[in-house]
């Protein structure tokens, strides 16, 4: 795993997907591609009230990484310094190997521009000291930036 | 050039209006945030942040349009603005000359970026304005009016210090403002209690800390009972209600054969549970809020529902007390006078079209009563309409029974909207005049009135796509042409700012750093002993209310059960969803029409397996007169009597190719609808649906 990952507090978070937006707006991310994604499941009836919970599936970053070793082009990163796994766009060749590894296709092809794409953390926000664009813009504040 | 700029301003993806840090990028916007120093945070709602996918997208109209083939035929030519503006002027005057001018009327959508519009109607001498709270939040407004003396907005909620808070179909948690979503949570997650009631489950519902499914229609049964359990158990503040209520022993006579047994019979909620919820928000007072509703376009009584939620806030004290219900403070408040261009206008005397203040004298102007406008229109009384100005109002996208809105409509000389989207009444309109949106125009000052009261600008972040023109502009040229320019003494928005900002000692450039002006550094409370004002002619909180008793209206009416929903029919009910606000402001964008494109009608399971339908089966459901198809969701969690959809689906504008004909249309359904009730509400969950599978 990356140094840093996403934590979301489900107490707080109400699936409202304004994470997903954000996200879609900062990384100019087109209809189809969804790089971090809620999934609601239930409700379950817990002491008569109906719960939901809503998991945030964005990428991992695992710490060994399939989809970097699938890459024939080494256009699939995963940076030393903190872990981050990211798609070098120049070097990819769209040939989607990496979304036939990750076992939960994370990464993504995006017609638009013949490449794939995926969650980065938003590094270069993270580069100039912020925190990626899902967890600065959640409604409620349910999502840290954790070390 | 490259460069990055934060410019702060205020969201107009919905109405709540949050305030907004925009990032621009080289001249266009590269991300739209909460205004971290008003929000004290950078958190904005998925509609807010889906403002540049908004901004971006050419499916809006881009110039002035002037219909030239039958109304909603979409056939238009384009138009410069003065060909436009002429057009609409010339028209204006010859009605203004052979009907008078109350022959024009003019509505919009409510809230405080009203001014110039309200200006250009009373200028030209129209008493006829009204807004869209028919299908809004006449009832609640109406109701605080009667018991405080003061608008439903005259109050916010101190939610993070709450300890107890019930809400009545408000579905806060997905009908959303972003402040507002936030604060209940920390509120729960300090410990307080959010009591849920409503006729299905919801994501509001799944963060309660109980949560009942309400017979429908029986909350004001509820809620008498709630008051009787208080008043006989005792457990109302008796120093706050001693000072500042009058009306108690009327009520307590009144209440007393509601008792909670008797409630249970009615709501479906077990009299235990009832006594309960009473004594806990008694035990938590004044740290209690029962949430008064935003829209509560509900039933035919809906205003006594709202009366009694603003009675269980009087008995409990919760008026001006921490975690309660707050009396907003305005920069009147703290000495400063913004000045406003409408209250510069003679009011026009003369009676409105829609009654409010003659024949509805409890019913206040400020708001009117759109849904009496087709008849107006058509009977020609009390007088003959003949113009209606819709200004970022979209009557037959939100309107019960737009069919018949449109057969009024049909009949007017002249039907003009403002807009930046291509709504219902645009496309059936004359001419559509585009504005510029919220990211393209700067509006004059508002205040922001609450705890502290601060002033508020919304600004101007790029440059406009397309040939459209802000407000100012549309309002002020208008009124030249028509004789009236006096009114609108300014060149340009900062002119006009500087006119409202005069004698306060500010200027534009005080709102550059924040988005806002502060104009206190502490909250102001008023004295809860001695500082309270209501604008009651009593100057208190009103149960048995002299204006509705000298308007031969009841202030209190016996509970009647609802009649008995014929066999084999539903009632319809409708709420929204996070990603999607009213109308049809999100419906065809993109990103947020990718999440949510068209509605399910939520079906309870028992009744779904009686009709033979599966979940996911596509039905039919019905009125008479009109008909869709829509995917069914089987629930348990859903009253037997009632099917649920999202409001504002099955757009019928072709040129919004996203969310054209997507599910269905909630207001389609709800003929007949165009209905006053006492609270000046349109009755909208009184709509019986048939469904069957297909
Ligand atoms: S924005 Fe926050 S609250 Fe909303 S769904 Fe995403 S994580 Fe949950
Ligand atoms: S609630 Fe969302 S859409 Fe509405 S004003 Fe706030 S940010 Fe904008």
């Amino acid at each position: 795993m990356s140094k840093r990952f996403i934590y979301q507090d489900q107490d707080r978070c109400i699936g409202c997907l304004a994470c997903e937006i954000h996200c879609k707006t900062e990384n100019d991310v087109p209809v189809g591609i969804r790089l971090s994604r809620i999934v609601p499941s239930g409700p379950t009836m817990i002491d008569d009230v109906p719960r939901m919970s809503f998991v945030f599936m964005g990428c991992f970053h695992c710490s060994e990484p399939l989809c970097v070793e699938a890459c024939p082009t080494g256009a699939m990163i995963q940076r030393q310094a903190d872990g981050i796994v990211y798609v070098d766009s120049d070097a990819c060749v769209g040939c989607r190997e990496c979304i036939e590894a990750c076992p939960c296709s994370c990464p993504q092809y995006n017609e638009d521009t013949g490449k794939v794409t995926k969650c980065d953390y938003c590094k270069d926000r993270i580069d100039a000291g912020l925190k990626p664009a899902c967890v600065t813009g959640c409604t409620t504040g349910a999502l840290y930036w954790t070390e | 050039m490259n460069s990055t700029k934060t410019i702060y301003s205020i969201c107009g993806m919905c109405t709540v209006r949050c305030p907004i840090a925009i990032e621009v990028k080289d001249g266009a916007i590269k991300h739209i945030w909460g205004n971290p120093h008003l929000l004290g945070g950078f958190n904005l709602c998925a509609r807010g942040a889906a403002g540049k996918a908004f901004e971006y997208d050419n499916e809006r109209p881009q110039y002035p349009m002037l219909r030239v083939g039958q109304r909603g035929s979409g056939q238009w030519k384009r138009v410069s603005w003065q060909e436009a503006l002429d057009y609409i002027s010339t028209r204006l005057d010859e009605i203004k000359g052979q009907y008078g001018p109350q022959a024009i009327c003019l509505s919009d959508r409510g809230g405080p970026n009203t001014d110039l519009q309200k200006t250009f109607i009373a200028a030209i001498g129209s008493p006829n304005y009204f807004n869209h709270h028919a299908t809004c939040s006449n009832s609640v407004h109406n109701a605080h009016i009667s018991v405080a003396g003061y608008a439903r907005n005259a109050v916010s909620y101190d939610y993070k210090h709450c300890k107890y808070l019930v809400l009545y179909g408000r579905n806060m948690l997905e009908s959303l403002g972003t402040a507002e979503s936030r604060n209940v949570i920390d509120m729960i997650g300090a410990g307080g209690k959010m009591i849920y009631i409503d006729v299905r489950y919801n994501y509001t519902a799944a963060k309660a800390a109980k949560f009942y499914i309400i017979n429908p229609a029986t909350d004001y049964a509820l809620n008498l009972a709630l008051i009787n359990v208080i008043v006989n158990e005792d457990l109302y503040d008796h120093e706050f209600v001693q000072r500042w209520v009058i009306g108690l022993d009327e009520l307590r006579h009144f209440v007393a054969p509601y008792t909670p047994q008797w409630a249970q019979q009615e709501t479906g909620i077990g009299s235990g549970e009832i006594t309960t919820m009473a004594r806990e928000a008694a035990k938590a007072s004044p740290a209690v809020i029962f949430h008064p509703g935003w829209m509560t376009a509900w039933g035919s009584n809906d205003f006594y529902l709202r009366r009694t939620i603003y009675t269980l806030n009087a008995l409990l004290g919760s008026y001006e007390a921490r975690g309660g219900l707050v009396i907003n403070k305005t920069p009147a408040d703290v000495g400063i006078r913004l000045r406003s261009l409408a209250t510069q206008v003679p009011r026009p005397g003369g009676e409105r079209f829609d009654g409010c203040g003659t024949r509805y004298k409890h019913l206040g102007a400020q708001w009117g009563l759109g849904q009496l406008l087709p008849e107006a229109i058509l009977n020609e009384t009390p007088y003959p309409i003949k113009a209606y100005i819709a200004m970022r109002h979209d009557p037959l996208a939100s309107m019960p029974d737009p069919e018949a809105f449109k057969v009024a409509l049909d009949r007017l000389a002249l039907l003009v909207c403002i807009d930046v989207n291509y709504s219902e009444t645009a496309w059936f309109s004359d001419c559509i005049l585009p504005e510029c949106t919220f990211l393209e125009r700067t509006d004059h000052v508002i205040a922001q009135n609450g705890l502290s009261p601060r002033l508020l600008l919304r600004r101007q972040a790029v440059k406009p796509r397309f040939d459209s023109r802000p407000r100012w502009y549309i309002f002020r040229e208008l009124a030249k042409r028509m004789g009236v320019g006096q009114s609108f003494p300014y060149d340009s928005i900062e002119e006009l700012i500087a006119w409202q900002l005069q004698g306060t000692g500010l200027t534009i450039e005080d709102f550059d750093h924040t988005g806002c002006v502060e104009l206190t550094s502490q909250p102001l409370w008023f004295d809860r002993r001695d500082g309270l004002r209501f604008n009651t002619p009593s100057g208190r909180l009103e149960l048995i209310s002299s204006t509705l008793e000298g308007a031969s209206v009841a202030s209190f009416i016996p509970f009647d059960r609802p009649e008995a929903i014929p066999n084999g029919l539903f009632r319809l009910v409708t709420s929204k969803v996070a990603v999607h606000t009213q109308g049809r402001t999100t419906s065809n964008i993109a990103i947020l029409n990718e999440l949510v494109s068209e509605n399910q009608l939520w079906i309870n399971t028992g009744r779904a397996m009686e009709l033979a339908i599966k979940d996911g089966d596509d039905v039919e459901v019905s009125v008479e007169g009109f008909s869709g198809r829509i995917t069914a969701r089987l629930t348990d969690l859903i009253h037997r009597d009632v099917v649920f959809m999202l409001h504002g689906f099955g757009d019928s504008v072709a040129v919004r190719s996203r969310s054209f004909n997507r599910g269905v249309s909630d207001v389609r359904l709800q003929r007949g609808l165009l209905r006053l009730t006492v609270g000046g509400n349109c009755p909208l969950t009184e709509c019986l649906v048939a469904v069957r599978p297909i």
